[in-house]
């Protein structure tokens, strides 16, 4: 069972990076077709600059990229619940790297697809006590105000400074997950006073160990001013915040990593909250991209959540890892002009 | 056996359902909504056949070239196929307020005053990114 397992994984790997290799052919393709705007009538809308070209057919059926987005999405969902990591760290690199959906777009539609995740884990994470609302709203507010900030300069900037600081971005979060350790149950000796004054401590039952666990944080003020950053970035770059917020939350300011885990998934639906607003708000919401890439995600993490009893998690995380890599490279050589 | 320690607080239960119904709601309308949109249902203010030849623009120019509406503007265009996803769009995004509106109830009573001043900032600040006022920039 295990070997049939594996070589589904593996199956899901090579049909992921045969369809992302083929998204820059088929948009070439398209491409070489002259650059279309409607002229005239825009259905329902008013008219057209009068400027703009007439529309010639695109080489690529429209049906086929959200196919292909489903596709795509669907291995990524797996993949994120074997790699523990989020869903929209993987969306946006390589749906921005391989597909012809300019970064606005796939930036709004990975925020859609990080924001649907969380909104979809949060009531059983809540209900289960491993989701602190203690925790989260102090952080959220923070989180979430600086998600809008970094959602209005991520649309501001120019498309390659954006590829720039998306691959180093992604690069970084690499090296994070390479680098930060975990602890399970940190040690906290001297609660702070902030989080003593608000009341952030907690119980839950491990069952792992079949205790209950007592928890408090320390260094409230310096993981909220760390959140600024995380949330500037999670709208900029459309990323889900999850790879930031867990090192934060568990190694800096002493949550359980359960705790820090949960918390931070619950935390997402509102700090992309925000950002997306600013970018549906922006008109950089295509539904064409959002709803099959939401409807891939979630059922790829059912299927990934099944999976993960009997695939061997280290080997996949190197998989994803590698996989990421490739795509901050890619973000980063097309932001540079390198490899477009 | 779990001790009475670990209860759930009110207002987290609270959140958790409320969050529980609006997501499959919402989730719900967005699959019933695109099912419509894909299938030509209702005409798109963006043919179908042409979003493949402007989905590479930046925003901006894509805003630009199709007057297409930003803000809330879209409500007008409620008719039409793809606008109509909004609907289901708009209520995931808007999920977040309504669970901080109804914990604050909850809050009240115990008199948590630091936790009705951050859900009320909160609400500000996501009440704020929803209202259309701040655009961004385009380059």
């Amino acid at each position: 069972m295990v070997h049939w397992n594996a070589r589904l994984l593996m199956f899901f790997i090579v049909v992921l990076i045969g369809v992302v290799a083929a998204g820059p052919v088929m948009a070439s393709s398209d491409a070489a077709a002259p650059a279309a705007q409607g002229q005239g009538e825009v259905h329902g809308g008013a008219p057209a600059p009068p400027s703009a070209p007439a529309a010639v057919p695109s080489a690529t059926p429209w049906w086929v990229w959200p196919v292909v987005l489903f596709i795509v999405t669907f291995i990524l969902g797996i993949l994120a619940v074997l790699g523990g990591v989020g869903g929209g760290v993987l969306y946006v690199p390589i749906i921005g790297g391989f597909f012809p959906f300019n970064l606005d777009f796939v930036r709004g539609a990975g925020l859609m697809v990080a924001l649907a995740g969380a909104l979809a884990a949060g009531p059983g994470l809540l209900k289960r006590n491993l989701a602190s609302l203690r925790l989260a709203l102090p952080v959220a507010l923070i989180a979430s105000s600086s998600a809008i900030v970094g959602a209005m300069i991520g649309l501001a900037l120019p498309q390659d400074v954006v590829q720039i600081a998306l691959g180093v971005t992604i690069l970084g979060i690499v090296g994070i997950m390479l680098m930060a350790g975990k602890s399970d149950f940190p040690k906290v000796p001297h609660p702070d006073k902030l989080s003593q004054a608000l009341g952030i401590m907690g119980i839950y039952r491990e069952e792992s160990i079949g205790k209950e666990v007592e928890w408090n944080i320390h260094r409230t003020i310096p993981g909220l001013i760390l959140f600024i950053g995380i949330g500037v970035m999670a709208g900029m770059f459309g990323l889900g915040a999850g790879w930031a917020n867990v090192p934060v939350l568990n190694l800096l300011m002493g949550a359980p990593l359960k705790i820090s885990v949960a918390t931070s998934k619950f935390l997402l639906s509102i700090t992309d909250t925000s950002a997306a607003w600013i970018y549906m708000n922006n008109g950089a919401v295509l539904p064409m991209m959002v709803v099959p890439s939401i409807i891939g995600i979630m059922l790829g993490s059912i299927v990934g959540v099944k999976i993960l009893a009997k695939a061997k998690p280290k080997a996949i995380k190197w998989m994803v890892l590698a996989l990421l890599l490739f795509a901050g490279l890619r973000a980063l050589l097309k932001g540079l002009n390198i490899w477009k | 056996m779990t001790s009475d320690k670990t209860k759930v607080s009110e207002e987290q239960i609270t959140y958790a359902n409320i969050l529980n119904i609006g997501m499959s709601v919402g989730f719900v309308i967005l699959c019933i909504t695109f099912l419509l949109y894909v299938f030509g249902v209702f005409p798109s203010f963006v043919p179908i056949e042409e979003l493949s030849r402007h989905w590479g623009k930046k925003v901006h120019q894509f805003n630009h070239d199709l007057q297409a509406p930003t803000g809330w503007n879209w409500v007008h265009f409620i008719g039409k196929g793809d606008y109509l996803n909004f609907i289901g769009v708009a209520i995931l995004a808007g999920l977040t307020i309504v669970c901080y509106l109804a914990i604050l109830p909850a809050l009240l009573r115990k008199k948590d005053m630091p936790y009705v001043i951050i859900a009320i900032a909160e609400v500000l600040v996501l009440t704020l990114a929803a209202s259309g006022v701040l655009r961004a920039g385009g380059h």
